[in-house]
């Protein structure tokens, strides 16, 4: 056991864990930010996907003390009180989800995406990056339609904050 | 399991050297956690390295370049000089996992993981790599391809880590490139991996080539005769099917579900035809 703190969405949190506590395990039972998922266990499915210091990890092959003193964004993170974030706007408009297991990862995922190729990338670049997120029941078409959607959604709001 | 991030390789070496226990190093975790996950190992001490700058820089040095052993993927893409160096390296690199992997996954951990498929270790062999490992004894360079003995298996000594690796300076009109067969498109084993580095005289003819092979044996090889069925060429049709026959020579490959041993032999000879062609392309333009 030892002792780990890290800012998760904006708050500071404390807690003291087994070194073997992976992140994902830490933000879903240690904190019950149970909206970041896990749907597999060989890092494959990205179901569990957060950001760490602003870059997207599969949070399934991080140790949860690994993360000390870091920032840690979570899906529940990114709505601003009962507004939507531009990319889970796209996603609830485009249909890009049924069973809503994937979709905490797609969407931490696009937001990463997005922030690295900026608001205007395309459908090529979109499916390129998803690799590391599976969906077993939507289909790949109306993901990528919503993030192409949520990208240029994004880029306006920035717009329209500067 | 004791979890430590100490900031310096020496304690970090002495942290390893000292576990009567089950010690492993923790660079990005992409292979470690999953095996832990999976109780294929049971470490009782955990080092986790990442906190180590001198792990942590890509810095230019004797012309080349010392790539940190827990420098990621994705911080090779980002270099500023690196990708246009080797670019054939980089691609290696970066073709392990997805983005959210790449962010974490790193060299260092693809070689000492121990599997014959890993991706960037052709890459590092073709390039000519050194590696410096850094134990109780201190330090020592051993290069890429002695680091491997067989699955699992390294040359390195308890408490042993592999601290860098160093890219040699290039001549001019030199580059490389990495190619794999996999069933899908992205996310899978190699089935076969190649890499090839060269450099061209003024008028086009090789002067000098490495040619590496994964996932065709116990351990990613180095094939000293694909490279000199090149070397003295202008990669005329002859050259390349001598190098063709020579690469499918190396091979001493398993069969199972991703591939037979025919199959893997077969298109060990076409990925090292297509890689040597690549790295020619990109020599001329270098
Ligand atoms: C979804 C997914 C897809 C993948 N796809 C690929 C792929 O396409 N190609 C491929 O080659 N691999 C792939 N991998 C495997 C893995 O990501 C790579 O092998 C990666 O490079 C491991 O690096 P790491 O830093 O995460 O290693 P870690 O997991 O941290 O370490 C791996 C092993 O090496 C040891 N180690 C690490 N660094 C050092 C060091 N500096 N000195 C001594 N020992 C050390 C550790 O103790 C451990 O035993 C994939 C993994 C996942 C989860
Ligand atoms: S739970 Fe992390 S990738 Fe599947
Ligand atoms: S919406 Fe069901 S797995 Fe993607």
């Amino acid at each position: 056991m030892a002792t780990v703190s890290m800012t998760v969405n904006g708050k500071t949190v404390t807690k003291t864990v087994d070194s073997r506590r992976l992140l994902v395990e830490f933000l879903r039972e240690d904190l019950r930010l149970t909206g970041t998922h896990v749907g597999c266990d060989t890092s494959q499915c990205g179901a569990c996907v957060v950001h760490v210091d602003g870059r997207a990890i599969k949070s399934c092959t991080a140790l949860a003390l690994s993360c000390e003193g870091k920032t840690v964004t979570t899906i529940e993170g990114l709505a601003n009180g009962a507004t939507l974030h531009p990319m889970q706007e796209a996603f609830r408009e485009h249909h890009a989800l049924q069973c809503g297991y994937c979709t905490p990862g797609m969407i931490m995922a696009s937001v990463d995406l997005v922030q690295r190729n900026g608001p205007g990338v395309d459908e090529h670049t979109i499916r390129r990056e998803l690799d590391g997120n599976i969906c077993r029941c939507t289909g790949y078409h109306n993901i990528v339609k919503a993030i192409a959607a949520g990208a240029a959604a994004m880029g306006s709001v920035r717009q329209a904050a500067e | 399991m004791r979890y430590e991030a100490p900031d310096t390789i020496d304690a970090a070496v002495k942290l390893l050297a000292g576990e009567a226990g089950l010690a492993r190093v923790l660079a990005g975790g992409t292979d470690l956690l999953v095996q832990m996950r999976s109780d294929v190992v049971s470490p009782d001490l955990v080092v986790d390295i990442k906190k180590i700058s001198e792990l942590r820089q890509v810095k230019e040095e004797a012309g080349g370049f010392r790539v940190g052993a827990a420098v990621t993927g994705a911080e090779l893409k980002e270099h500023a000089k690196l990708p246009k160096a080797w670019p054939g390296l980089v691609e290696a690199a970066n073709l392990i996992g997805s983005t959210q992997v790449q962010g974490r996954a790193t060299m260092g951990g693809n070689l000492c993981n121990g599997s014959p498929a890993a991706d960037s270790v052709p890459g590092l062999i073709a390039a000519g790599a050194t590696a410096t490992l850094v134990g109780p004894n201190g330090r020592r360079d051993l290069k890429v391809e002695d680091i491997m003995l067989a699955p699992r298996k390294l040359a390195l000594t308890k408490g042993e880590i592999v601290a860098s690796f160093l890219l040699p300076a290039r001549p001019a009109r030199s580059s490389d490139a990495y190619l794999r067969f996999i069933p899908r498109t992205e996310m899978d084993i190699a089935v076969v991996g190649c890499g090839v580095s060269l450099t061209l005289d003024p008028s086009g003819t090789c002067t000098a080539a490495r040619v590496s092979l994964g996932a065709v044996a116990a351990r990613p090889l180095l094939v000293e005769d694909a490279a000199k069925a090149i070397i003295g060429t202008k990669l005329n049709h002859a050259a390349l099917a001598k190098l063709e026959a020579a690469a499918r020579a190396a091979c001493k490959p398993i069969d199972d579900k991703r591939g037979t041993v025919e199959f893997r032999i077969d298109v060990a000879g076409v990925l090292a035809r297509r890689a040597a062609l690549i790295a020619q392309e990109r020599a001329r333009k270098a």
